[in-house]
């Protein structure tokens, strides 16, 4: 039974920061906008929430931090894309080679340092019952954020008049700019909006999945939360679930030896690269469902004519 | 005020221009940074950009890097040119030195002409096969070829890993994870002696050459540039998709693949885990920088090379953090990107001319 509730933990939170990255890539797309620099941001968001977590010595100052850090980088994917008009996966590619070598260049001075522990939240009462008690209850504050965050992010898209237009605006540009929408000012936002939850997904991983910094620490997490917004079909609870998918499968690589599995550690630290491609073939092999949900103008520039 | 005009043609003066500007721009932002981190702005950016073309040494290491850059260039550039984005570039190469390396480890201790092409061959089929992943999923299942051709980056640096710490490893190499040193018919000939630059940097220029000649006068120069801007009129024209998906793809990870094998068996000369170290991403830049255009990618490749070298010895002089390189060559993507909107689009003043009324429409 330990062994069960101690795998649950570890999905949690192998699953946090993935949750994170992919609901804020998730609306991004959504406006019609592609952000290949997911990983780049992430990255920077890890090292500042990291950073400013020692300096500060407060563990929601190097949140907030790491949500600025982030949305500051998208910032500047912003500009670029834009208001200056450039190709969205050039800069995204950019974006996330300049994020890697900032991270390494400011994150020297703290590499070998660790990260102070997390408070958890203990609910008496509840966090002590067995075995439902340690996997609902007792976790920091972030693992709930994050669930938080995509149930609002459902609601929003679904439910608000500004959902609706980014939705509009990510299917058509053109004719949300027609009837008076401003394209650029929406996307801007919703940029900046998954900057910071890539920043929040970075930070998680620094300061409470491997609380201490290492160089390239997000290890192509970035990437895979691209993947799973394909994965979700850009629905926000599919997303959620397909980042515990991963999870699990993370997991299965930390457990795998400790189960007495005789496999090379390299090839389990294969899996989760592996599944991703698996699970990108069989979302996108259905074409007609794949051209259905992805939104039209997707990564498609967005030039203000009048 | 300004505003944003698009030119009823790309601007070819700025074409040309872009580059050195968005050059010019990342020394600058580089004098900030330096000046940030306490360092002489000056004194590093000598170091870096100048110094390195002073002595016979970092020239031929110039070369060494270079050689990689420019054949990883060129091959993405032939897909970019069709918005075919292999990004896996780099796990090719990883792909390529393994099964090269592979392949002048089965032939240890064999003599003969025929050893080396052998093993080139070996790594130019090694990236082609890696690279015919995402190229078949794309064409088959439509899948995202970014995606896939990323994640077998990582695939690729583990397996090396794995057949470096088993199979392959040296077996007098007490355990450690490599392998056995190849023998000389297996490495690449010295270009100038007493340095580490081999053939593989004329091989380089040749395949710019073979791609400039392909892209002008076949007509699959023109398939890809119509798939890529047009793809609606490329299928009109009988230009198909999948055919030019796969082109690239193969091209440019037999080439990669060729880098790898080159590297490999030219200045690393065994197989280590550390083999692969972001050329394969760094080649990315270096074919924007070229504007896709072979020429243009070669003296991208000798640039970025220049930063790579010049980066190194500001470590050991200047104690520079040796990811400021990286940082550079972001920086300088980012410049490349942001100074494309002149070649497209005309900036106007728009107080310039009050009351003018503006006719042009995309």
């Amino acid at each position: 039974m330990d062994l069960l509730v101690n795998i649950m933990l570890g999905i949690i939170i192998a699953a946090t920061p993935l949750v994170f990255a992919a609901i804020g890539e998730l609306i991004v797309e959504k406006s019609g906008v592609l952000n290949l620099g997911v990983e780049g941001m992430m990255i920077v968001g890890a090292l500042a929430g990291f950073a400013a977590t020692i300096e500060l010595g407060s563990f929601w100052a190097g949140i907030a931090a790491a949500a600025l850090a982030g949305a500051l980088m998208a910032l500047l994917f912003a500009v670029l894309t834009q208001s200056l008009l450039a190709n969205q996966v050039a800069t995204g590619l950019a974006l996330t080679m300049f994020g890697l070598g900032l991270a390494a260049l400011l994150g020297q001075r703290y590499s070998g340092k660790s990260a102070p522990e997390v408070s958890k939240l203990h609910i008496p009462g509840l966090s002590e019952l067995p075995i439902v008690g340690p996997i609902l209850f007792g976790h920091d504050a972030m693992v709930y954020l994050a669930v938080a965050l995509v149930a609002v992010t459902a609601w929003f898209l679904k439910n608000t008049r500004q959902g609706l237009v980014i939705r509009a605006i990510g299917e058509n540009h053109d004719a949300a700019h027609a009837i008076g929408h401003p394209v650029i000012l929406y996307r801007y936002v919703a940029l900046m909006f998954g900057g910071a939850c890539a920043g929040l997904g970075g930070a998680y991983l620094s300061l409470v999945q491997t609380p201490f910094w290492v160089e390239n620490m997000t290890a192509g997490r970035g990437w895979i939360a691209l993947a799973l917004v394909v994965f979700s079909a850009w629905r926000p609870w599919w997303a959620f679930m397909g980042a515990y998918l991963f999870g699990g499968i993370t997991i299965i690589q930390l457990h795998g030896q400790g189960m007495g599995l005789d496999i090379e550690p390299q090839l389990l630290a294969m899996l989760p690269y592996i599944a991703t491609i698996i699970v990108l073939v069989l979302i996108s092999s259905d074409r007609t469902k794949a051209r259905l949900n992805a939104p039209a103008n997707l990564g498609q520039t967005f030039f203000k004519s009048s | 005020m300004f505003r944003i005009e698009p030119r009823k043609e790309p601007s070819r003066a700025m074409a040309y221009a872009t580059p050195f500007l968005a050059l010019l721009l990342t020394i600058l932002a580089g004098f900030v940074l330096f000046a940030l981190l306490g360092k002489d702005p000056l004194k590093a950016t000598w170091i870096i950009f100048i110094e390195p073309l002073t002595t016979l040494y970092s020239i031929s290491e110039m070369m060494v890097k270079a050689t990689p850059l420019i054949l990883i260039g060129i091959g993405l550039a032939l897909g970019f040119r069709a918005g075919v984005w292999n990004i896996g570039a780099e796990g090719q190469f990883t792909m390529g030195a393994l099964t090269g390396g592979a392949m002048a480890l089965a032939l240890y201790q064999i003599e003969g002409f025929w050893v080396l092409p052998l093993i080139c061959l070996a790594g130019i089929f090694g990236g082609m096969a890696w690279a015919a992943i995402p190229a078949l999923l794309r064409t088959r299942f439509n899948t995202n070829e970014i995606l896939v051709s990323l994640m077998l980056v990582y695939i690729a640096t583990l397996l090396l890993s794995i057949m470096v710490h088993g199979p392959l490893r040296s077996p007098e190499g007490m355990n450690f994870p490599e392998s056995r040193l190849f023998h000389d018919a297996a490495l690449m000939p010295v270009l100038i002696e007493g340095t580490r630059a081999h053939w593989g940097f004329i091989v380089a220029l040749l395949v710019a050459l073979a791609a400039y000649l392909l892209l002008r006068f076949h007509i699959v120069g023109l398939a890809l540039k119509v798939v890529g801007q047009a793809p609606r009129a490329a299928r009109f024209a009988g230009f198909s998709e999948k055919r030019m998906v796969w082109f690239s793809f193969l091209v440019s990870g037999g080439l990669a693949g060729l880098a790898g094998v080159f590297e490999a068996t030219g200045p690393v000369g065994q197989l280590v885990p550390a083999l692969p170290v972001g050329y394969g991403f760094t080649a990315i830049i270096v074919a924007f920088l070229g504007r896709l255009h072979p020429a243009g990618i070669v003296v991208g490749g000798l640039l970025l090379a220049l930063t790579y070298i010049g980066g190194e010895s500001a470590q050991i002089s200047m104690q520079l953090p040796s990811s400021t390189t990286r940082v550079f060559q972001g920086l300088l993507l980012f410049f490349l990107l942001t100074t494309d909107i002149l070649v497209n689009y005309k900036i106007k003043s728009v107080r310039a001319r009050p009351g003018a009324i503006t006719l042009n429409r995309p």
